[in-house]
């Protein structure tokens, strides 16, 4: 099999504009939060701050070789998701490692951090680790069917499980996305994207006041600093999958930074309307409302 | 000491009987260490800057100066602005705010509490009572002297002080730390045994190991 090595220094070039716009995303949201409750909120360039400092932590603990593990195998979810599927469309600079069956593996990438950080969170032994672990997986499980649901359906509507052959049928036109030529689906997709991206309703995973801070309690310096990457990394990861699938992707940077910035705008919109869900809650109303609409999708399809 | 403390034999699931003492195997009982800095002082004095902009707070009330720390969250006072929030977990704080007046029993667990922090890592003394007892002096149940038992870089006098002055407090701990000051941890692991002797002079039941983290 022929296979061409320049894809991946190209590979690590996006990788490092997405950490970047990250960092810089999700301060931004953060901001947005603040000034809806009236406050200035952190400066801009805080995440960068906070990750230098805690990479410059002198002291650091282990409780076994899951705990290192845990922020790796997050921080690799959050990177294999982004590597694995082409952020620019028609570009072959941007164009990544994508291949022709890339689907399944992002829908497996999806799911990957959140399992790594379940064993690392579980060896830190600590108790409100363990009851933000269990909580976490229930949601994000419940949240990840009708997004799987809603997957099924594009490749079904398009007859491909490529990502490039998606993003290609949806050119042409605002009309020729998904978001008009299949509704349901990105209808559950986007009530599902509400439950991965730990905004409330749906944050009782880290539950500040209640659980502090859930699974990653026992996590701190340069663990938590891996973290801190992945949390840049693995938000604009996820909204570039959804753009491709349902947004008719992006085929330069501008239209890449507008999108991923819309689609972040959504989960952070409802999540300063609305208040948090219980995990039960938060499980029933995907079922009821989400769950459904994926399924309709696929039978109209 | 308490009995849940005790070393015990205990009998698993499988029938296999074993001994377990908790005070050995929950906690690690190695002393803290002096640690150093990174060698190449530009590289320092950059993690300086970092720790100074980035003063992550463990929301510990101790005392009625709690009360004065939560206003800083709110749109009035806005500490988010200056790069200082707060951290629900001792792991992932860099600052322990003694707020006020602090009893023997909530000493041993901010004792606790500090120990789990990671170095470098800073104290502030909020109120009189941190200096010197306060309206507390003759308490029998209060510690008079915070500096006896912590290592305090900085106390913020008065009963109590306003929000601002807590935000003027933080303005002085960033230039402490960025000029290299705030070398607290180090401190309490050079008169580690100074320390301990003042903390168990106070707290009569001492049934947690010298040092855990």
């Amino acid at each position: 099999m022929q296979f061409d090595w320049m894809k991946i220094p190209y590979a690590f070039l996006t990788l490092f504009i997405v950490v970047n716009y990250g960092f810089l995303l999700t301060a931004l949201v953060q901001k947005i939060g603040a000034r809806v409750g009236r406050r200035r909120g952190i400066p801009i360039w805080q995440n960068y701050v906070d990750m230098i400092k805690n990479y410059g932590q002198r002291s650091s603990i282990t409780h076994g070789t899951m705990f290192y593990l845990g922020p790796v195998f997050r921080l690799s979810g959050g990177v294999g998701l982004l590597l694995f599927v082409p952020s620019i469309y028609g570009s072959y600079m941007f164009s990544n490692l994508s291949f022709a069956g890339d689907l399944i593996l992002a829908l497996y990438f999806v799911f990957f951090g959140t399992l790594g950080m379940a064993l690392g969170a579980g060896e830190s032994g600590h108790p409100h680790a363990a009851i933000g672990v269990s909580r976490g997986l229930s949601q994000v499980s419940t949240a990840e069917l009708p997004f799987a649901l809603a997957v099924f359906s594009v490749a079904l509507q398009y007859q491909t499980l490529s990502v490039t052959d998606i993003v290609a049928a949806q050119q042409g036109g605002i009309l020729n996305w998904t978001l008009f030529t299949n509704p349901l689906a990105v209808a559950a997709a986007m009530l599902s994207f509400l439950g991965s991206m730990m905004r409330p309703p749906f944050d009782v995973v880290i539950a500040p006041q209640e659980i502090p801070i859930g699974p990653p309690t026992e996590y701190h310096s340069s663990y938590l600093a891996l973290m801190q990457t992945n949390r840049a990394i693995f938000p604009v990861a996820k909204i570039v999958i959804y753009m491709n699938l349902f947004f008719g992707g992006a085929d330069n940077w501008p239209t890449f930074f507008l999108k991923v910035f819309v689609i972040y705008l959504w989960s952070a919109f409802v999540g300063v309307v609305f208040p948090r869900f219980r995990v039960d809650q938060s499980i029933r109303w995907f079922l009821i409302w989400a769950v459904p609409l994926g399924v309709l999708s696929i039978v109209l399809v | 000491m308490k009995e849940e403390l005790l070393k015990r034999m205990v009998k698993g699931p499988d029938g296999v009987e074993f001994e377990i003492e908790p005070l050995r195997d929950y906690y690690c009982e190695a002393a803290p260490t002096v640690m150093h800095g990174a060698y190449i002082k530009i590289v320092e004095d950059m993690f300086n800057w970092a720790r100074s902009e980035s003063i992550w707070i463990l929301g510990f009330g101790t005392g009625c100066g709690a009360i004065e720390m939560r206003p800083l969250m709110t749109p009035r006072f806005d500490a988010y602005r200056y790069g200082v929030q707060w951290r629900p977990t001792p792991r992932q704080a860099n600052l322990f705010i003694i707020s006020g007046y602090l009893s023997t029993k909530t000493l041993k667990r901010a004792i606790r509490a500090y120990e789990q922090m990671q170095s470098p890592k800073y104290v502030i003394g909020l109120g009189s009572c941190t200096i010197n007892g306060g309206m507390y002096w003759d308490s029998y149940n209060t510690i008079k002297r915070l500096d006896e038992y912590l290592p305090v870089d900085l106390y913020i006098a008065g009963c109590m002080p306003r929000p601002e002055a807590l935000l003027a407090g933080f303005v002085d701990l960033k230039k402490l730390i960025r000029a290299g000051k705030g070398e607290g941890a180090n401190l309490y692991a050079e008169k580690f045994e100074w320390y301990k002797a003042n903390q168990k002079r106070v707290i009569h039941d001492w049934d947690m190991p010298d040092y855990n983290w």
